[in-house]
């Protein structure tokens, strides 16, 4: 128990000089080769300088379980295929929602290890091919399937078990869990690549002129709280979870290009570095120390912090694992933002918008911008990596000085997170 | 007497519900760590000087969930938009804690299902064809 602790530092620094992404939705006619391909066209496309495909030497790409979404296997080989990359080597990396995460933690060993100059990491899923009965019964799987998923736990339910658990211990209630949700929506309808590119406030609107035009009785929501407090509109699925409180089913694709940092000026004159990367295993929520926190993230951040030499009040912006409204609550007090018991009142005094002192999630977060699981940490880091070169556009979070960026990316209910740190060059 | 030739595992824990109607866990004799998951080592020492320990059943409601958006298995036995299926963690009075599914309570009307309740195990509604734990309210 005593390692976790150790002082870490990379062998040799590590820097992000690209980054693309697909749109995050449901996309019928694609597979996750496409959504793949989409976000590496999207990344070459954007190299500051330029780069040629030939240089690129490695690479680590996220995905969960295209076995079970697509009865597709071994899914690096032809992601490598697809970008016309073999016979480069490439790696899978499975560790369920945080697959991603953890594949661009190997790409940041593999160049700190002298191995490697430039390597391809990114992560993909294609989730829409399933009923959401069978995606329901696909994330359960990474949970502890004889101990949890027999007692009829779904993701949301254990999250739902960990919202009442918090709202037993805290002042946490209904109405916050509804904020984030609105909060995240606000972020998305500025963010192109979203799922949902609106808020909450226009689905509302939307449903009532639809409503409207087909002659049907129009429903009297006034607020987007009202709407969010109609059980048609919005069913519970785990109870104290609603609809609303959930990320959605996503197919996406995600990708950067890690160098070396002594070589990061050929590609371009604003790399963003890697100054502390975490990573850490919890376990199942029944034997976990607490039930209103994930020991993972508390122990990867501590990790991350420590080799970046920063501290939670140095953190400008953050991408948290919002997979559910509670969970984004949870992570900012796991990562230090504010004291446990207090991510609620941060929700509630607008400290965690975009225009807040804790942005958090300012790409729409996994609620919004979509999840689709495997490609969704390293689509958190490319949040980052735009908000500190300042080319997030509309959505970009209004203080010139921005310095340092952090991710949190959770796998399954906390058997993994990874925690990074980001820094403008 | 549990019978420490069996394995510590899950197929043993599952066989001693269904066909004992026991819940048992593992006891390090090394540094008594209770454990509600069989396993050969002990999770907090290390030590493989484990043994089988049987828990009496009586527990705790420590957190819950009611779902409407259920497992495909859960579907089959009935539970769905309709008739949520409760689910939560349950403290052992021994200590460890459990996932388990939680019978006798209205998974349509939250509010009336108590955190620090106490519960029983169940061992009686237990499928033969595919074993969970479940408690009802003692």
């Amino acid at each position: 128990m005593t390692t976790i602790n150790k002082k870490r530092r990379l062998g040799r620094n590590v820097s992000i000089v690209g980054a693309g992404m697909s749109a995050f939705g449901a996309f019928k006619e694609k597979d996750s080769r496409d959504l793949f391909s989409e976000a590496f066209q999207e990344m070459m496309g954007h190299m500051d300088q330029g780069i040629d495909i030939e240089d690129i030497e490695c690479g680590y790409i996220g995905n969960y379980s295209s076995d079970l979404f697509e009865h597709q296997g071994h899914t690096a080989p032809i992601m490598a295929d697809w970008l016309g990359m073999t016979p480069v080597p490439m790696t899978r990396i499975e560790n369920a929602c945080a697959s991603s995460g953890s594949a661009l933690r190997e790409g940041v060993m593999a160049i700190a290890s002298g191995m490697y100059d430039i390597v391809l990491v990114g992560g993909v899923e294609k989730m829409t091919n399933l009923a959401t009965d069978q995606v329901t019964d696909v994330l359960a799987s990474a949970a502890d399937g004889l101990y949890e998923v027999p007692s009829g736990l779904t993701f949301p339910g254990i999250f739902g078990a960990l919202a009442k658990a918090h709202m037993d211990r805290y002042e946490t209630n209904l109405d916050h869990l509804l904020k984030v949700a609105i909060k995240n929506h606000h972020n998305g309808a500025l963010n192109p690549k979203a799922q949902f590119n609106v808020t909450i406030q226009s689905l509302m609107e939307r449903r009532k002129s639809r409503a409207q035009e087909r002659g049907q009785p129009v429903p009297d929501w006034q607020t987007d709280m009202d709407f969010l407090n109609d059980a048609q509109a919005n069913p519970w699925i785990a109870w104290p979870l609603r609809l609303y409180d959930c990320a959605p089913i996503t197919d996406g694709g995600s990708c950067v290009l890690l160098v070396a940092s002594e070589i990061a000026g050929n590609f371009t004159d604003k790399p963003i570095h890697i100054a502390g990367i975490g990573q850490a295993t919890g376990r199942p929520l029944h034997d976990a120390e607490e039930l209103t926190s994930l020991s993972s993230a508390k122990a990867a951040a501590a990790q991350a912090y420590e080799m970046a030499g920063v501290t939670p009040q140095d953190i400008n912006l953050a991408e948290v694992h919002d997979c559910f409204t509670i969970a984004e609550i949870i992570a900012t007090e796991d990562l230090g933002f504010f004291a446990p018991g207090e991510g609620p009142r941060a929700v509630d005094e607008g400290r965690t918008a975009r225009t807040g002192d804790h942005p958090i999630n300012t790409s729409g977060g996994l609620k919004a911008k979509g999840h689709p699981v495997g490609a969704s940490g390293v689509a958190q880091v490319i949040e980052i990596f735009h908000q500190l070169r300042g080319e997030a556009g509309e959505r970009q979070v209004p203080n010139a000085n921005l310095e340092f960026g952090l991710t949190h990316n959770v796998g399954g209910t906390g058997g993994t997170c990874v925690v990074n740190i980001l820094r403008r060059g | 007497m549990a019978d420490d030739t069996k394995q510590f595992n899950a197929t043993s824990y599952f066989a001693y519900i269904k066909d004992e109607k026991k819940l048992m866990g593992i006891r390090c004799r090394n540094c008594s760590h209770l454990s509600s998951t069989p396993r050969p080592m002990c999770p907090s020492c290390h030590s493989k000087d484990v043994e089988w320990h049987e828990f009496s059943g009586k527990a705790k409601l420590s957190t819950f969930t009611c779902i409407s958006i259920v497992s495909v298995a859960m579907g089959k036995r009935g539970y769905g938009r309709d008739n949520p299926c409760c689910t939560g963690i349950v403290t052992l009075e021994e200590g460890p804690r459990v996932s388990a599914h939680i019978l006798g309570v209205d998974g349509n009307n939250p509010q009336s299902i108590k955190t620090g309740m106490a519960l029983v195990l169940d061992p009686e509604e237990i499928d033969p064809e595919d074993p969970a734990l479940a408690f009802r309210p003692a």
